[in-house]
């Protein structure tokens, strides 16, 4: 009952906007609709019940072959109640974005550019969305499914 | 006088700290915009030792990332061999060994003392402090002797298995540890005497680099970094693995968030570790080390010679890969840094399909421009060494 109290919330209010929930091995997982994940997080932060007060991660991860492709994955983390959540939301390779959530987590910015970096999903309102591991002129997002292990990248530099 | 301000350099300086600095341990650059000495906006730059060490796993199997969680933090490599063991066998639902688990905290709270001693170490170096640096660096190299003891390799270990460890706890390991950590000890009171007093170092790291507990948790600090702003937010605290629950040991925490206090805390740390380690070693139960299920742990060598199913399972284990059950976790430790969470998605096959870490050290570099915004050029290095940005984690 306790470990549910973010679900039972969750679903309470945003009732159209949650696809599927679920728990294995202890971990409370959600899937959101993806146009109401910065109301979702928003709520989960301020919710005085709730209180998910850190960022602990955001990534994402390729399932090539499904539909939708993407699936962006956010590791919120309450103090108060010291409870773990992870929300997930499912982003189509054709519309490859998702709106940032840097206005509530500063945090978030260097996992966001993270994310944009190494599978090319883009975050809306993202304040410099630029690449953060890899370098401008690298062709590819390297996390990629259908991104060969072996790719070879063009030299840059001033003599090539 | 208009004159003479029309020929005055009043523009910013936009300069280069990094990739290759002397006093920035780890390899990062800092492009700083300066009025004079003062910092008026940075932009960090990382990913110089990015290697992609999520493709590499998801193109191994699940046995073959552990050589590589060592190079993550490579300064406290068996934590890293820890979090990933403990983070695939919440994946299998299996729990390894009450043995192993003791053994497993001994070899945390080592990797844990050496990463500290490091860090503090060259935070004193960097500072001028040269004889604090000699003398952490003798603590360190004898926390290596034991951890070579325990599985030969003093810095990239290897020693972690999932379902076990590589091996038992060597003889005479109690006894070498007590004398190890005599002379560590009173290295540790000579550092204390030369730094927590020193006024030199005082001002150059108290009130620098200040972060108040609520920004910390909208940066997502967390570890030493975070508990120096009085937030005592520690995974081994508040979600206890392993056999923490059962160590007496205490979590100390700043007051103002300054390195001055993280400076405290981690001082402060390596004692309550050395405590936890001879808990361990007194309370130590006898028995296996590794779980008996020759699906996930290879079987002994006399046994894979000599039993048909164990030869079968090693054979299918070592072409194949291990099976975790398809399904994703979340699973976190108590790295030297903060918070070190393993992400791992199953497919149920022989390897990961996504194998992600979340780095204590990535959110605390993302923070250094808030820290020293305002403040002089030289308070980036105290505030740098502070937030102890490893590159093998950071970068991955």
């Amino acid at each position: 009952m306790e470990a549910n109290i973010t679900t039972n919330k969750l679903s309470a209010r945003f009732s159209d906007s949650i696809i599927e929930t679920h728990s294995h091995r202890g971990d409370e997982t959600l899937v959101v609709r993806k146009q109401d994940i910065q109301d979702i997080c928003q709520f989960l932060r301020d919710d005085t019940e709730l209180l998910y007060n850190f960022m602990m991660d955001l990534t994402a991860v390729d399932y090539l072959g499904q539909e939708p492709r993407f699936e962006v994955v956010y590791h919120l983390y309450s103090l108060a109640f010291n409870r773990r959540i992870r929300i997930k939301t499912r982003v189509s390779e054709s519309d490859c974005s998702v709106d940032s959530i840097v206005s509530l987590w500063p945090s978030a910015n260097w996992f966001e550019r993270e994310v944009y970096d190494l599978y090319g999903i883009t975050f809306k309102g993202h304040p410099e969305l630029r690449r953060i591991l890899l370098y401008e002129d690298f062709q590819g997002h390297p996390l990629r499914k259908d991104y060969p292990i072996k790719k070879r990248q063009p030299l840059i530099g001033p003599n090539c | 006088m208009s004159d003479t301000a029309k020929d005055l350099h009043s523009e910013y300086m936009v300069i280069n700290m990094g990739p290759s600095h002397p006093v920035t341990h780890g390899t990062v650059k800092f492009l700083l915009t300066l009025e004079g000495e003062t910092i008026i906006d940075m932009k960090v730059d990382i990913g110089y030792l990015h290697r992609g060490f999520e493709k590499m796993c998801e193109n191994g199997t699940w046995e073959q990332v552990i050589p590589y969680t060592d190079r993550l933090n490579y300064v406290s490599p068996l934590i890293n061999n820890v979090g990933y063991a403990l983070a695939v066998e919440k994946l299998i639902g299996i729990e390894a060994p009450q043995r192993c688990q003791y053994i497993r905290v001994i070899a945390s709270e080592l990797a844990r003392i050496s990463d500290h001693y490091t860090n503090v170490a060259a935070s004193g170096l960097e500072l001028g402090a040269f004889t604090a640096f000699l003398y952490f660096v003798e603590a360190r190299e004898l926390i290596w002797d034991l951890i070579e003891m325990l599985c030969g390799a003093r810095v990239t270990a290897n020693y972690v298995r999932i379902g076990g460890l590589k091996n038992d706890l060597p003889d005479g390991f109690k006894t070498k540890s007590r004398d190890v950590f005599k002379r560590c000890r009173e290295l540790w009171a000579d550092v204390d005497k030369l730094l927590t007093k020193n006024r030199i170092f005082i001002d150059r790291v108290r009130n620098v680099g200040v972060m108040p507990p609520e920004d910390a948790i909208a940066w997502g600090f967390t570890g030493p970094c975070l508990r120096a702003c009085g937030i005592p937010y520690d995974v081994r605290k508040f979600h206890p693995y392993l056999v923490y629950d059962q160590m007496d040991f205490e979590v100390p925490v700043g007051e103002t968030g300054d390195n001055f206090d993280r400076y405290l805390v981690r001082m402060e740390e390596i004692n309550q570790s050395m405590r936890i380690v001879e808990q361990a070693l007194d309370k130590m139960p006898t028995g296996p080390v590794n779980v008996d299920m020759p699906e996930y742990r290879w079987q002994s060598k006399d046994d894979i010679s000599n039993r048909i199913e164990s030869m079968i399972f090693h054979f299918k284990t070592v072409t194949e890969g291990i099976k975790p059950p398809a399904g994703e976790i979340y699973s976190a430790v108590e790295g030297a840094n903060g918070e070190l969470g393993f992400y791992l998605v199953s497919d149920g096959s022989g390897k990961p399909y996504k194998c992600r870490v979340r780095p204590p050290c990535f959110p605390l570099t993302a923070a250094m421009p808030k820290m020293v915004r305002g403040s002089f050029i030289a308070d980036i290095i105290p505030t740098f060494d502070m937030i102890n940005m490893i590159g093998g984690e950071c970068d991955r």
